[in-house]
């Protein structure tokens, strides 16, 4: 279980948080949204330790996330970045085992890497290419394997349907929430693509303004009206 | 404003970035544990045999160029013949390493720049965290032992060029023989003067990578960050090693 005790980050005189308090479950999978700069991303960047709250607590299974702590923990988390951010100078599968590399050798670490890309859609093919030859989508579902390489127990998605055309993006979606399922992860997910939310979230939480404006189940969206912008409905009184 | 201020508040911020650039390659020097042999071989590979070729002409022209003023300057005093020992001397102690150390500037530094500039930017460097891999161990302490291994190498193969290419002209077009140039090469060369051209190959290897490492690790977002993280680490490190030079003159020879 992931807690959030009261988290606040500034940058200069602007705050992006102020004061969020949230808790995941095991198995939960939370999909926080709010327009562009509303501090989304920063929240997953402080969660992960990318960078420092100025105040505020971040706990896994009731133990404080510190930068001290951090590096253990680090090991049970999995994250798909926006842009998949896969290591350039690594092949595909390279990329996947990174993290394997470092503990076994690499006639090891190879057959896992495959076994993971096969999950996520990619065959032994795109195993040796360079991250440059591979489209959006791959590379998209290059980070999810590589995310999931070492079965973590809490999954970060950020933006995971960003740059992609509505199918790939639904093939995505479909993706990440088969993988939540199978394999009882935690996830939270940055997006502010409500297609995804629909698709992957159990629940979902609206950050405007540093602060939390709306929360709850999935199934409790279509009528909660600080969301209306966010489903393209009309929000009322407002023309 | 007042002026006193102002040179004290220079003088603080330029303390503080020297202090926090010194940490920076302190860390990146002597994290070595999980040491990533891999990224190590990639980076000895990638700085000191691909520049192999670039110090290598640099070394040819620079002799050559060298041994023909040499010769004509030093026939208005009617010393040409000294044209082999000071090609021999200004190789090993001045002109190889320092131009040898601006050719890998000018091509290592913003490789490494350029590189990991792009890597932060599009947030590799934060995977690198997520992925449990501190980014000073895998993208700095690599590049750093590379280049401080390598760069002396380089000079030391520069510096055999460069006489090479003094004794190409010597031979060819200034009427020395063969054997007479290499004697007299020989004759005026001390071991002091090539070790000192070395260490200052390590100086200004170990000057190179940390100005890439540092100023790749600041870029700013976009590709107009990463253009100027490249612009200032490759203007840094030349002016480093100007500099470092200098110094080290004045310490070895003095």
């Amino acid at each position: 279980m992931i807690e959030i005790r009261g988290l606040h980050k500034s940058f200069g005189t602007r705050a992006v948080l102020a004061g969020i308090d949230l808790a995941v479950g095991q198995g939960e999978s939370l999909c926080v949204i709010g327009q562009s700069g509303m501090g989304k991303s920063v929240l997953l960047k402080c969660i992960l330790g990318l960078e420092a709250p100025d105040a505020g607590q971040v706990l896994w299974q009731g133990r404080p996330l510190d930068q001290a702590t951090r590096p253990a923990f680090m090991a049970r988390f999995g994250m798909l970045f926006q842009g998949a951010a896969l290591f350039d100078s690594l092949s595909v599968w390279q990329n996947v085992a990174f993290r394997l590399r470092q503990r076994m050798p690499d006639h090891k670490a190879r057959p896992i890497a495959l076994e993971k890309m096969a999950r996520v859609g990619l065959g032994p093919e795109t195993a040796d290419l360079m991250p440059a030859q591979l489209s959006g989508g791959m590379a998209k579902r290059a980070g999810l394997a590589r995310a999931i390489a070492d079965d973590p127990e809490v999954i970060f998605f950020d933006e995971p349907t960003t740059g992609l055309d509505p199918i790939r993006a639904a093939r995505i979606n479909a993706l990440i929430r088969s993988i939540v399922t199978e394999t009882g992860a935690t996830a939270i997910t940055i997006t502010h693509d409500m297609d995804s939310v629909r698709a992957i979230g159990d629940r979902v939480m609206l950050l405007q303004d540093g602060r939390l404006a709306w929360e709850g189940p999935v199934a409790a969206m279509e009528g909660a009206a600080p969301l209306a912008g966010f489903l393209g409905h009309d929000p009322a009184g407002q023309g | 404003m007042n002026p006193v201020r102002l040179t004290g508040r220079a003088s603080l911020s330029l303390l503080r970035a020297v202090g926090a650039v010194a940490l920076f390659a302190l860390r990146g020097l002597f994290r070595l544990r999980p040491f990533h042999g891999r990224a190590f071989a990639a980076q000895l590979f990638q700085i000191g045999w691909l520049s192999l070729p670039v110090v290598g002409l640099t070394a040819l022209f620079t002799g050559a160029a060298l041994a023909l003023q040499i010769h004509s300057g030093g026939a208005r005093f009617q010393a040409a013949e000294v044209v082999p020992a000071i090609v021999a001397i200004g190789m090993v102690r001045e002109l190889g390493p320092v131009l040898g150390g601006l050719m890998v500037a000018a091509r290592v530094a913003s490789s490494i720049a350029a590189e990991i500039g792009t890597m932060k930017v599009t947030e590799q460097i934060d995977a690198l965290v997520t992925l449990s891999t501190d980014p000073m161990r895998w993208l700095v302490t690599p590049r750093l032992w590379a280049a401080l291994l390598t760069v002396p190498l380089l000079v030391g193969v520069g510096d055999v060029i460069g006489i090479m290419g003094g004794w190409l002209v010597g031979t060819r077009s200034l009427g020395f023989s063969s054997a007479g140039y290499v004697a007299n090469s020989w004759a005026y060369l001390e071991s002091w003067d090539v070790v000192s051209g070395l260490l200052k190959g390590a100086v200004f290897g170990l000057i190179v990578a940390l100005c890439g490492c540092w100023f790749g690790m600041r870029a700013g977002r976009g590709a107009a960050g990463v253009g100027r993280a490249t612009k200032s680490a490759v203007v840094a490190a030349a002016v480093g090693i100007l500099a470092a030079n200098f110094v080290l003159t004045g310490l070895f020879f003095r």
